[in-house]
């Protein structure tokens, strides 16, 4: 062979090699790190998972950028270490990388009881069902607006126009935060989200921590203004009238934690659940005939969207002491993640997982919210707006065509797309 | 077979057999027995199977096991008599069980 060849065929290896993670079942088992951010944005991970489900489903990995982790990929597994939070803590850090202590900020998500349980009773009172059958009307209308400013038979963003809209609504409703301010909500949320712990190296720490401080400068005003009148439902009121968090603001840190935790989970989750949804329904024609025949399965296709959507991919614990799991040693102070996207796509729980079915039997068995003590707050608010969302969509659109093929989120943690193209077709 | 009635929030009762050691949220599940969620199956993991144990009762019932009592920590209307009834098994001494059900499972 000629150098020049030889230099050819050596190139032809090393993009092969430099591709082979396209291609779970072509690496050895053991070095499997299904937490690597590009696998998502790229949309390989679910062979990453089927193949852990079938071959190790409480899987070690020892290194990756996130230092070592575990596993946990099949549905009643996760359903086990979600709901025993005694052994499987959330304290610090939730996601599978370590947010780096300087700028840890606490918040109640990542905490373990008594401090979670009393901050979560004092902000849950604005998703209570009093609240949402209140706000049943205003979304309604919201929604009417946005589907009516829509182009029909034109290019256009479905995650711009539609689901990035509808949820800055939704959030600045529940923070009743000034509604000309509203983008700066998923501003705020896109950038806590976008670290380097789920894999996103876009923002640094650094960065990050100085928006994050424009978001807290502006919640303590509107604290300050709230404290000061009677309590109302919205989360900065609640706050900042409950006995067990009214000084919160005293400890900017875990104010803005909690601000975070309340925007982001507000916000990614039902953004790309909304945008999933119409992905989900122009793969699956025969679905989308079967919700038109029966507008009745909207509240039932809202839980399978959501379930095959899986909005949050994963949920990380800690365990706080030695534990014998599934046969596998799990050791005080390792890493125990939750892929709640492949809990979704367990074959033995889940009948055909990897099919989209809008009247799919028991389709509220889904892992996406999480279980135990810290499952999804608002998960009556998601499905609320996308039951009204998809019934004012039947009423107005006899299609809507993806034209393009979705850009995916670079994260381990927020599944979920920055464009979707479509275009809408008149009834 | 014990025999459970489920009473509606509206004042509808609905009474079904079911044999012993299934709990009670499953006798609801498969009698089609509307109100009761279960998202999580029956792992006491949701708190959306919520009833409200009829006062005569209470005795048999039992206690509220730790899991339980965190997850009705965070569910909505909650009073002394509130179960997940996931976590109630079924037995013959519980023939004839009321339970009463909330508003709804959220």
């Amino acid at each position: 062979m000629s150098q020049a060849a030889a230099i050819d065929q050596q190139r032809v290896t090393d993009t092969q090699n430099a591709e082979a993670w396209r291609d779970p079942w072509s690496l050895p088992l053991e070095s499997l790190d299904p937490a690597r951010a590009i696998l998502f944005k790229e949309n390989v991970h679910e062979e990453y998972f089927r193949r852990l489900r079938q071959e190790d489903p409480v899987h070690y990995t020892a290194e990756s950028e996130f230092g070592a982790y575990w596993s946990i990929t099949k549905y009643n597994d996760i359903v086990a270490v979600d709901s025993n939070h005694k052994i499987f803590s959330s304290h610090k850090n939730i996601v599978v990388g370590d947010a780096p202590d300087e700028f840890y900020s606490p918040m109640f998500i990542a905490q373990d009881p008594p401090i979670h349980d009393v901050q979560r009773r004092a902000a849950q009172p604005a998703v209570a069902p009093t609240q949402l059958a209140d706000l049943e009307a205003l979304i309604r209308q919201r929604v009417c607006s946005i589907l009516d400013d829509l182009p029909v038979g034109v290019e256009f963003n479905w995650v711009d126009r539609v689901s990035i809209e509808l949820t800055t609504q939704m959030l600045a409703t529940l923070f009743d935060f000034p509604f000309e301010d509203r983008h700066l909500l998923p501003y705020w949320s896109d950038v806590a989200t976008a670290t380097p712990s789920t894999g996103r190296s876009d923002v640094t720490f650094e960065e990050r921590n100085k928006v994050l401080q424009e978001c807290l400068n502006y919640f303590g005003q509107l604290w300050h203004q709230r404290k000061n009148e009677p309590r109302k439902f919205d989360f900065i009121s609640l706050l900042a009238h409950d006995p067990e968090t009214k000084d919160m603001l005293d400890n900017p840190m875990e104010f803005l934690g909690n601000l975070i935790l309340l925007i982001v989970g507000g916000n990614d989750t039902t953004r790309n659940s909304i945008s999933g949804g119409v992905i989900q329904l122009s793969r699956a024609p025969e679905q989308w005939e079967k919700l038109k025949a029966n507008p009745a399965l909207v509240p039932n296709m809202v839980s399978e969207i959501i379930r095959y959507q899986t909005p949050l991919a994963h949920m990380r614990r800690t365990a706080l002491e030695d534990i014998e799991f599934q046969g596998k040693q799990i050791k005080k102070g390792d890493r125990v993640v939750m892929w709640y996207i492949s809990g979704n796509r367990d074959e033995e729980v889940i009948d055909e997982a990897d099919k989209f079915k809008v009247d799919r039997e028991n389709a509220r068995r889904h892992v996406s919210f999480g279980f135990g003590i810290h499952r999804c707050m608002g998960n009556r608010v998601a499905e609320m707006q996308l039951r009204i969302l998809w019934e004012e969509i039947l009423n107005r659109f006899e299609r809507i065509e993806v034209v393009g093929e979705p850009e995916r989120v670079l994260s381990n943690f927020v599944l979920g797309y920055t464009r979707l193209p479509v275009v809408l077709h008149a009834k | 077979m014990p025999k459970v009635t489920f009473i509606e929030f509206d004042g509808t009762a609905h009474e079904v057999d079911v044999p012993a050691g299934g709990s009670v949220m499953e006798a609801a599940v498969s009698n089609n027995v509307p109100g009761i969620d279960a998202d999580c199956g029956g792992a006491c993991a949701c708190a959306t199977c919520h009833v409200f144990v009829n006062e005569a009762w209470m005795d048999k019932v039992g206690e509220r096991g730790d899991m339980e009592q965190s997850m009705l920590d965070f569910a909505e209307n909650v009073r002394s008599t509130s179960r997940l009834s996931c976590q109630i098994v079924l037995t013959d001494e519980l023939d004839g069980l009321v339970v009463d059900m909330p508003e709804a499972q959220h």
